[in-house]
């Protein structure tokens, strides 16, 4: 695998997130000309449709290739430290922990009372989670334990959101609930873009230091740190930018299934199953995903409001049925 | 001549009991040492604890070293064959140079390049590793630990599911490796192998070292009885020795 082929392909990945955004900016419900559109975008105040495209489609086509990256990224860091194929960015129990803020914000009727109470909740919830399991999976702690540290935190906050949803007494909350936790783009602000960005762009910024590490885990544990690596810390800080990136995404996005573990599947081979260079290409292609898939839900049914996260799901869990089966040919 | 290793007293306790109890072991440049014991004898742990992959307590010449530093002077090729991802075999020998972050691409490709041709790896390097056979994968992280051109290199039963040809190969490797300067340890179970290609050989049983010296003083009839249970045929030739176990000693 040569690095001009990598660079290459990196840089149609990135044209290919680039048409997609500006695919999200130029289909929605409100029919805008091209030419419209655009100009609306850098120019105009306070017409409709210069509001539609600035407050409405920029900031979803923003976090749909934020989310996707994100996912796509925190999906080939997991797989890469945990050295195994499926494992995903909801692994380590961060969306879950996440989703449960959210969720109690909305039983509460908090994020009626204050928009940005939900998404706040959610990060609170990550931010939990990431120092609940590395206080079970320990600074010495192995990779089971860390995996283990993770089912075991997920199951929690899972248990604790459906007791909320148990005991709600309010059935739209309920309901509000249900819709939340499906995963959707639709109604953002760029208040979310804000509150979503920095978060994302330490964990970018974390991998982006520590990235090159992962590869050497390619040949296990003992010979990377034979070779130098601090795999303690590695394991640590890339824990952390996980939980960063999964925690913003759920919080402006919901549960966004399959992305974070497919993404990476299908890039693999083209990277050469270099982890290091996965993680970049995984990021590309998250961010494509979820702006295909984001487009895709507001042609499908315009008017019935789709969730991407059942959209993702639907295309996702198929593919990884695929997965399976391919693994086990490759293994019989 | 230099030491590469010097370990004094090194202990490796699991829970209360020692797994490595008191090693005191010093190898030096030009020396090609095979570890030899019965399982669970504690030459993994040994090994493991010189380089600082499980806690010991004692004094270890590599431990003065940050972690970054004992990488440039000490690689290790563990027992599992563990390649992760299907990557091409030249990739992953590619991986020891991980060890040398400020190298220039050149000396990089120049690493990579010795380690392939050392191991014979040329018709390999396009295949996805993870399909080799199991002596083929055995080769290819043999030649990622020379990529690392660290001059001590710590092998866990280099030879295990290796074919004939290719465990004397890979013992006329580190024997050049050694002869160019360096030090090889190598935990061994052919006793054969050992005898013939080895400079010197320690014994251990029990977490602790009870023969250490020349292939013709750590293989005595007592000491194959005592350690391995073992009736052999030794014959010391001018060609190398010849080595056969004849039977097991019961009791």
């Amino acid at each position: 695998m040569n690095s001009m082929r990598y660079s290459l392909m990196i840089a149609l990945l990135f044209a290919l997130v680039m048409c997609l955004f500006a695919g999200s900016l130029l289909i929605g419900p409100a029919a805008i000309g091209l030419k419209a559109s655009v100009a609306a975008l850098f120019q105009g105040e306070g017409e409709m449709v210069t509001l539609v495209m600035r407050e409405v489609r920029l900031p979803r086509a923003i976090l749909g290739a934020l989310v996707g990256g994100a996912l796509g990224l925190s999906g080939a860091v997991m797989q890469g430290l945990l050295r195994n194929p499926l494992a995903e960015p909801g692994l380590i129990g961060t969306s879950s922990a996440a989703a449960l803020g959210a969720v109690i914000t909305i039983q509460t009727g908090l994020s009626a009372a204050f928009a940005l109470a939900l998404p706040l909740a959610a990060l609170a919830g990550a931010l939990i989670s990431v120092g609940l399991i590395l206080l079970l999976a320990g600074p010495r702690g192995t990779i089971l334990t860390l995996i283990l540290a993770g089912i075991g935190l997920s199951a929690l906050a899972t248990a604790f959101t459906s007791l909320v949803l148990n005991l709600s007494p309010n059935p739209f909350a309920a309901s509000e609930i249900m819709f939340w936790m499906m995963g959707s783009l639709a109604d953002r602000s760029m208040l979310h873009v804000q509150l979503a960005l920095p978060f994302m762009v330490l964990g970018a910024l974390i991998m982006a230091r520590t990235g090159g590490w992962l590869k050497a885990l390619t040949l296990g544990e003992d010979a990377a740190t034979s070779m130098g690596v601090n795999v303690t810390r590695l394991r640590i800080l890339l824990v952390v930018a996980t939980a960063s990136l999964v925690g913003a995404a759920t919080a402006v996005a919901g549960a966004i299934g399959f992305v974070g573990l497919i993404v990476p599947h299908l890039l693999r081979r083209a990277v050469g199953a270099n982890p290091t260079r996965l993680l970049w290409a995984s990021a590309l292609g998250g961010a494509a995903v979820i702006l295909a898939a984001d487009v895709a839900v507001r042609i499908i049914a315009p008017d019935r409001d789709l969730k991407l996260g059942v959209l993702t799901a639907l295309v996702g869990a198929p593919f990884f049925l695929n997965l399976i089966l391919r693994t086990r040919r490759e293994t019989a | 001549m230099n030491a590469l290793l010097d370990v004094e007293n090194l202990s490796v306790l699991r829970g209360p009991c020692p797994v490595v109890n008191a090693v005191s072991l010093t190898v030096r440049a030009g020396e090609f040492v095979g570890l030899l014991g019965p399982n669970g004898a504690g030459k993994t742990t040994l090994m493991r604890g010189v380089l600082g992959l499980v806690p010991a307590v004692g004094r270890n010449s590599l431990l003065e070293h940050t972690p970054e530093a004992r990488a440039r002077l000490a690689a290790f090729l563990p027992q599992e064959r563990e390649i992760a991802w299907p990557m091409p075999a030249g990739d992953v020998v590619a991986l020891g140079r991980i060890a040398h972050p400020q190298a220039s691409a050149r000396q990089n490709r120049q690493a990579v390049e010795n380690a392939i041709a050392r191991m014979g790896l040329g018709p390999l390097r396009s295949r996805v590793a993870t399909q080799l056979s199991g002596g083929e994968k055995a080769r290819v992280l043999i030649a990622r630990a020379l990529a690392q051109e660290a001059p001590l290199l710590i092998a866990d039963e280099p030879t295990a599911g290796l074919d004939p040809a290719a465990q004397i190969a890979v013992m006329d490797v580190f024997s050049a490796h050694a002869k160019e300067g360096g030090a090889v340890v190598a935990s061994l179970h052919d006793l054969g192998l050992a005898a013939r290609h080895c400079t010197r050989l320690v014994l251990l049983e029990k977490g602790q070292i009870v023969a250490n010296g020349t292939p013709q003083e750590v293989l005595t009839e007592e000491n194959l009885a005592r350690v391995f249970h073992l009736r052999a045929h030794i014959e010391w030739l001018d060609s190398g020795p010849i080595f056969q176990p004849l039977s097991v000693i019961s009791g």
